[in-house]
Order: structure tokens, then C-alpha cells, then sequence
């Protein structure tokens, strides 16, 4: 599919704010299942570093803005050819070992209710099957959990997502990463855009998943929320060891302001527009 | 720990026999006298605590205001002596920074089985974001701050490496400082090798490894965590030596390519930063988003080549305790050398022929875990009751995995004023070694003593206290 993009985040402050210093992740890199036929980020005002590739394959910028400002608008705006590679995440250029994806962070740290779920997924599937044992898992997250917006908070961990059985993806994908990570498979948080969920809903909100190693295979994408695996629907940005680690936006501002922050995301099919 | 050890080596004294490098030391102790001695040793405290030197040896926390004991009596090391440390402390300091460039780059070592990836990747301080990452000259760890053990005449151990921000290098600056100001005459009596071309030699240094985008002179700063830093002394004090600003992150920003300092005259572009500062907090874009003692943004201008940071994030990967074991590998593997220090030899209950040696000799061994610190869930064997080791012997049974094992470690001595004269007390040494362009070390170090009689312990929260360390000129 051809998929069109346009994602623009806006901040408003209550009072100008003196500067505000951002760190973006919001330029998809190339891989077989995906390729950027064209992409800008920009940012009225703004003064840029230089972008460069990470270790972990995502394309990295610095933005700041000298003040005084009241609103500050990012718009990205692109096209991306996309392919259905079953999830599998080929021809992504990165030099991260895959174990490193092992280690918990304070968001995904697995409870006992979390531990259980995952033993009980991969009960008899032996090793070697990764591919089965990442299956099991991703179900019985999405079995765990009902897709409920409004219920959780971006600061929720894995452990009281699973508790309250309600979450949207980014619980969803902190749950399957914990458990994940707790029969030692390397799990990893992924930011992207969506054209459509499962149902054919639009998805107006940027979106996440996970991906896991299997040996063999390398990194394929688990969409628990959606009980899927990313497919030329999907529009892969960034990575990182839980949500806050991947967030396609880092920032923060001098000043005392409190911000009002909306994101706009339209994914459309170009195909489909001509 | 082990207060018998009667075999312990004394460095002054061979029998009745006085060594060649204590020779002038033991006599101008002996013809001081001792109303002169009490009246120099409050002179020192006054010094002491009139430059306001306080410190804490990494990680080892303690109350930071705390004066650490001054002893007047210096450690020697004949030049032969310490031609050999040199050498080893260089080796060792390189290799360490080959194995960090090695684990961030394409892993050769873990590829080449011998140090297993999970000692890497799941070590805390590995960072992802270095992954990738070309530092300049390829120099991770600028500051190596080696801790040496002496249990022989020709017998050194390395006990510990710090590959981040090791501490203690103004105590060996003014600890040299003041048994000049003190006593003149000795240091013209002797040939003793200076050690007051470090401050140059870090600033050269640390020049050395500016990124590539800086032309001309760069410049360097050191970043402190500020004033109320255990440490905050030395990086006031190493500042100030190398004519440099000493900084707070809310003293830097990062606007475009680069990092800027504000100054009364405006922004300053800043082209190395030396950091007191653990990596979780450097950056809040990049790790700990609450940390307010950072630079926002400073990471991506660092990792798209805009400034150097020393040492480099994630070093800390090489001196972890597990990873120690296999220093001697990394040596043979990267520079197809012969380790000229050598490890304290470590058993790893992990394996099966050591954890059977380990059980065997539970009564003559250090036992400590793997993760362990502050003497935490460890076994001194010499100095625990029966039933004490038989209860250590099932926990080590029942995780064989979690635990090493060292031999109880005879540390040598130095003499040391006490009440009645002089007596021995045990000592380490720490000496600092400076990577970038060359690889570089001061003749000397910082020798910690065990004030206490019998003591093993150095460190300075335990009645440690420090003493000027002397290379002999040749």
C-alpha cells in the first residue's frame, strides 16, 4: 500500500515559555516491509541539529525553539510505501544484540500475575518454537486485557494494566513485553502509525506495538491490542525498552507553563484519494 | 578481616633489615622529634582543612564533609617498581577501552566466545543509546582509575578497575602538596618523581579527543553535579588547576549542532566536557527524564559528533565485578599480550570444578555475590565459626550461580604514625591513568591505609585515611 501521513502535534502554554528543547524520533528508516517515498518534519521557528541514525536504527533530531512562545506546532507530514512482511522485521538496518531487549524497566516490570500469564502461555511449547511461544503470548495478552480507552495513564505500568484487565496499546504492549522478557525472549516497545485497527476503524492516534526476537527470524511485530502482527498497514517509527524509552517525542521546556498538548494523526491510503 | 596473617609483606622493613627506598624515610623518622611530629601533624590538619578538601572514593558514600586522616609517612616505590605497575596499569587501561569500543561496535569478543553477551547486554550500565556510537579516537574510559593491592615484593593485584568518573586524584595532588610545604628537606634529600603535571597532562588529554567539528582551540569544562556532591571539592579544584570552567548542567544548552555556555560575554560553543556525573542523569531526553542536574538534548549532539563527553556513557560496562574476571582475557584478546597486573584469582561457583575447589576450602576463602556489595551477604572463612561456614556452604549449594570466591588477601604494609611511633598498617594504591591522544600516568597514585591495627579495610568510611605516594627518580 501507499499510506499518506500527516501527524501534527500541538502544544499551547497557559504563559510564553523562555525555550522549549525536543528530541524527535519521528522519521520512519527503510526495511523490506516499508520503504519513504517522502518525509518532513518541521517546526515554525525552530532550530534543528543534525539528525543522525541511532545504534537501534532510528532516525534522531534535536529541535529547539527560543521563546518567549505560547504554541509551539510539529507537523509530520509523508508518504511510505508499505508491504505485508507477516510482522517480520527484515532489512532494518541496526546494530543493537538483541539481548539487550532482556532487561526490565520500571514500567515493565512482571508481578507474579504477569509471570504466571507468561509460564502459562508457553506451557508445553519448547524453546526452539519462538515463534509459537510469541503467538501464545500476544493472545493471551489480548485475552488479558479489553481494549478500553480513558482507563489507564501513560505512567501505568504492565503490572496494573494486567490488574484492571482494561488498556489501550501501549498497556497491551508493556504487558506483552514483561512477559515476554520473563521467558527470556528480547521484547522491544515500537512507536508507528495505523491506517486502520482490526475492524477498519481509522486510528486517529499515533500507535504501538511490540517486537519480539525469535531466533531464526530475528524481530517480528505483535500487535497485541489489535491480536495481529503488523502488516502493510502499519508505519514503523521507533523503538525503545518501554514506552518512555521509545517516545517518538522527548522534550522539555524552560519556564513555569503547563501545556495543553493535542496530536492530530490522518493515515490515508493514497490509492484510495486518487 | 584476617588480623593474623603474619606473612603479610612489609614494605619498610625485610627482617631487622631496612629496604633500600625506606633508607632515608626511617631515619628521618627516627631523628624527628616527637614534639616536632604532634606539632607538623596538626600543621597537616590545618592545611587540610583550611583548602577544604573533603571526598568519597566512588560509590563508597560516607558524610561527605568529613575530614579523611592524613599520614605523614610516605609510601615509596623504587623507580624498577614502578616501571613495571606503569607498564601494566597502561596495558590494562587500554585494553579495558578496547573492550568498551569492542561491546558498543560489533562484539567481536562475545562473536569469539569468551566473554558471555548476557555479562554485556544485561549489565546495568550498558547503555543502547551508545550502540553504534564512534567516540573520538575511539577513547571510552579518559580517566582509569586502577585499585592495586601489594602482597609481595614483585606481587601486585588488581582489585577493582573504574572506568567512569574515579575520584581521589586531589588527594594524591595535595597530599604531595603539603608534605612539600611541610617538609622542604626531604624533597630535597630524595629524588622523588613529581606528580604535579597532571592537571596539563588531563587538560592535554582531554583536548586530545575534541569531536572532529571543533576547529582551533576547544573547549573543555568539567560538569558537577554541584556544591552539595561528595566530590565537588576535586572538580572545583581540577578546574581551577586546569584554567577551565567548572560547570552546572543549567550552564550549558544545547541549540543546533552543538553545546553552548552562557556566559556574561554570551554563549560559548563547548567542545569537551569532562563529567562528574553518572549517565542516568547527563541527559533527561535520553535517560532519567526527572533529573534536573543535566543538559537537555546534550546526548543527540554528542551521538551526531557536536562534543565529547568524558568518559564516554555506558564505559561503566567494563568495570563491573563480573566483567573483572575476564580483564586478563580481554588483554591476550585485544592486544596479543601477556597481562603484566594480575587478577585476584577468582573462583566462579557458576563452574563446576571451581564450586567443587570453593566447598573444599570454604574456611581459607572470600565468598561474596555475584551482585553483592558493601560486604553484603559475603563469607570472610578465616574469620567465621564452624556452623557459620557449614550454613554458607548450603546457600552456596543451592545457588552455585550467585556466588565467587577469592583467597584472603595478605595486603602489604606501610609504616604508619601511631601513638607510640611508627607501626604497619596496611595499604592499597590507586594511581590514574589518562587515555586520549597517548596514554599517560603521573608517577604515583593515591595510596589509601588501613588506620586501624590488623585492619584490611582502606576505605576512608571505615577508618581508611590516605598518605603521600612517592616514585623514586632513577
Amino acid at each position: 500500500m501507499k499510506l499518506h501521513i500527516r501527524h501534527v502535534t500541538h502544544y499551547k502554554f497557559d504563559t510564553p515559555v523562555k525555550r522549549l528543547i525536543q528530541s524527535h524520533r519521528l522519521t520512519p528508516a527503510d526495511h523490506e516491509g516499508q520503504k519513504v517515498l517522502e518525509w518532513s518534519v518541521s517546526c515554525e521557528g525552530a532550530i534543528r541539529g543534525s539528525s543522525f541514525l541511532s545504534g537501534a536504527g532510528d532516525y534522531t533530531e534535536t529541535v529547539c525553539v527560543q521563546g518567549p512562545a505560547e504554541d509551539i506546532e510539529i507537523v509530520v507530514e509523508g508518504t511510505v510505501e508499505t508491504q505485508d512482511c507477516a510482522g517480520v522485521l527484515r532489512g532494518h538496518r541496526e546494530k543493537v544484540l538483541p539481548s539487550a531487549y532482556l532487561r526490565p524497566t520500571q514500567q515493565t516490570q512482571p508481578d507474579a500475575a504477569i509471570r504466571s500469564l507468561a509460564e502459562t502461555a508457553v506451557e508445553g511449547l519448547d524453546v526452539s518454537a519462538g515463534l509459537d511461544r510469541a503467538h501464545a503470548l500476544a493472545a493471551a495478552v489480548n485475552d488479558a486485557i479489553a481494549y478500553v480507552s480513558g482507563e489507564t495513564e501513560p505512567a501505568t505500568t504492565a503490572a496494573e494494566a494486567l490488574a484492571g484487565g482494561k488498556g489501550v496499546c501501549q498497556d497491551h504492549t508493556h504487558v506483552l513485553m514483561s512477559a515476554a522478557r520473563w521467558v527470556d525472549m528480547p521484547a522491544r516497545y515500537v512507536t508507528g502509525y495505523l491506517y486502520s485497527d482490526a475492524n477498519g476503524q481509522a486510528h486517529g492516534e499515533s500507535h504501538a506495538w511490540a517486537e519480539l526476537y525469535v531466533d531464526g527470524l530475528g524481530w517480528v511485530g505483535f500487535d497485541a491490542a489489535n491480536r495481529c502482527c503488523p502488516n502493510d498497514l502499519y508505519v514503523r517509527l521507533g523503538s525503545g525498552l518501554d514506552a518512555q524509552d521509545a517516545a517518538p517525542i522527548r522534550g522539555l521546556i524552560e519556564g513555569q507553563a503547563t501545556e495543553d498538548l493535542t496530536a492530530k494523526v490522518v493515515v490515508t491510503d493514497v490509492a484510495q484519494q486518487q | 578481616m584476617n588480623n593474623a596473617a603474619p606473612n603479610y609483606f612489609n614494605e619498610m622493613l625485610h627482617g631487622a633489615e631496612v629496604r633500600q627506598a625506606y633508607q632515608s624515610l626511617e631515619r628521618w623518622h627516627r631523628d624527628m622529634p616527637d614534639d616536632l611530629r604532634s606539632l607538623k601533624q596538626s600543621e597537616a590538619e590545618a592545611l587540610f582543612r583550611r583548602v577544604g578538601i573533603t571526598f568519597a572514593v566512588y560509590g563508597e558514600g560516607g558524610d561527605p564533609e568529613r575530614l579523611i586522616p592524613f599520614d605523614m609517612f610516605p609510601r615509596v616505590f623504587t623507580a624498577a617498581e614502578w616501571r613495571k605497575l606503569e607498564k601494566g596499569i597502561r596495558q590494562r587501561a587500554m585494553a579495558l577501552n578496547a573492550f568498551i569500543a569492542d561491546v558498543y561496535d560489533r562484539g567481536e569478543i562475545i562473536r569469539a566466545g569468551i566473554i558471555p553477551e548476557h555479562l554485556v547486554t544485561r549489565n546495568d550500565a550498558y547503555e543502547i543509546a551508545m550502540v553504534g556510537i564512534r567516540p573520538p579516537r575511539n577513547v571510552w574510559s579518559h580517566i582509569v582509575g586502577i585499585d592495586l593491592v601489594r602482597t609481595g615484593p614483585d606481587q601486585f593485584y588488581v582489585l577493582e578497575d573504574n572506568c567512569r568518573t574515579p575520584s581521589g586524584v586531589s588527594y594524591m595532588l595535595q597530599n604531595r602538596e603539603i608534605m612539600m610545604r611541610m617538609f622542604p628537606q626531604l624533597f630535597h634529600e630524595n629524588r622523588i618523581a613529581p606528580v604535579d603535571g597532571y592537571a596539563d597532562l588531563l587538560k592535554k588529554t582531554l583536548a586530545s579527543v575534541a569531536p572532529q567539528k571543533c576547529s582551533g582551540d576547544p573547549t573543555v569544562v568539567i560538569l558537577t553535579p554541584g556544591q552539595f556532591n561528595s566530590a565537588y571539592y576535586e572538580h572545583s579544584f581540577l578546574a581551577d588547576l586546569m584554567g577551565v570552567e567548572l560547570v552546572e548542567g543549567q550552564d550549558l544548552f544545547v541549540e543546533g549542532d552543538f553545546v553552548w555556555m552562557r556566559t556574561t560575554e554570551g554563549p560559548r560553543k563547548v567542545d569537551v566536557i569532562y563529567r562528574r556525573l553518572d549517565d542516568a542523569f547527563i541527559d533527561p531526553l535520553c535517560f532519567r527524564p526527572d533529573s534536573m542536574l543535566g543538559v537537555p538534548g546534550l546526548m543527540n549532539v554528542y551521538r551526531s559528533g557536536g562534543v565529547s563527553i568524558c568518559s564516554a556513557p555506558g564505559a561503566g560496562v567494563a568495570d563491573d565485578k563480573a566483567i573483572y574476571t575476564y580483564v586478563p582475557e580481554m588483554i591476550r584478546f585485544y592486544l596479543g599480550e601477556a597481562p603484566i597486573l594480575e587478577n585476584v584469582p577468582t573462583w566462579q561457583c557458576a563452574k563446576k570444578d571451581d564450586l567443587k575447589y570453593v566447598l573444599e576450602n570454604l574456611g581459607e576463602l572470600v565468598v561474596k555475590e555475584v551482585h553483592g556489595s558493601g560486604g553484603y551477604g559475603m563469607l570472610v572463612g578465616p574469620k567465621s565459626t564452624k556452623s557459620q561456614i557449614e550454613a554458607f556452604r548450603s546457600k552456596i549449594e543451592e545457588k552455585p550461580w550467585n556466588y565467587i570466591a577469592q583467597p584472603t588477601l595478605a595486603l602489604s604494609s606501610c609504616p604508619t604514625f601511631v601513638d607510640e611511633g611508627i607501626a604497619p598498617r596496611h595499604v592499597d594504591l590507586r594511581p590514574y591513568c589518562l587515555v586520549g591522544e597517548k596514554v599517560e600516568l603521573v608517577p604515583g597514585g593515591l595510596t589509601r591505609v588501613a588506620l586501624t591495627e590488623g585492619s584490611l579495610v582502606v576505605n576512608s568510611s571505615q577508618g581508611g585515611g590516605v598518605k603521600d605516594t612517592w616514585v623514586l627518580a632513577e
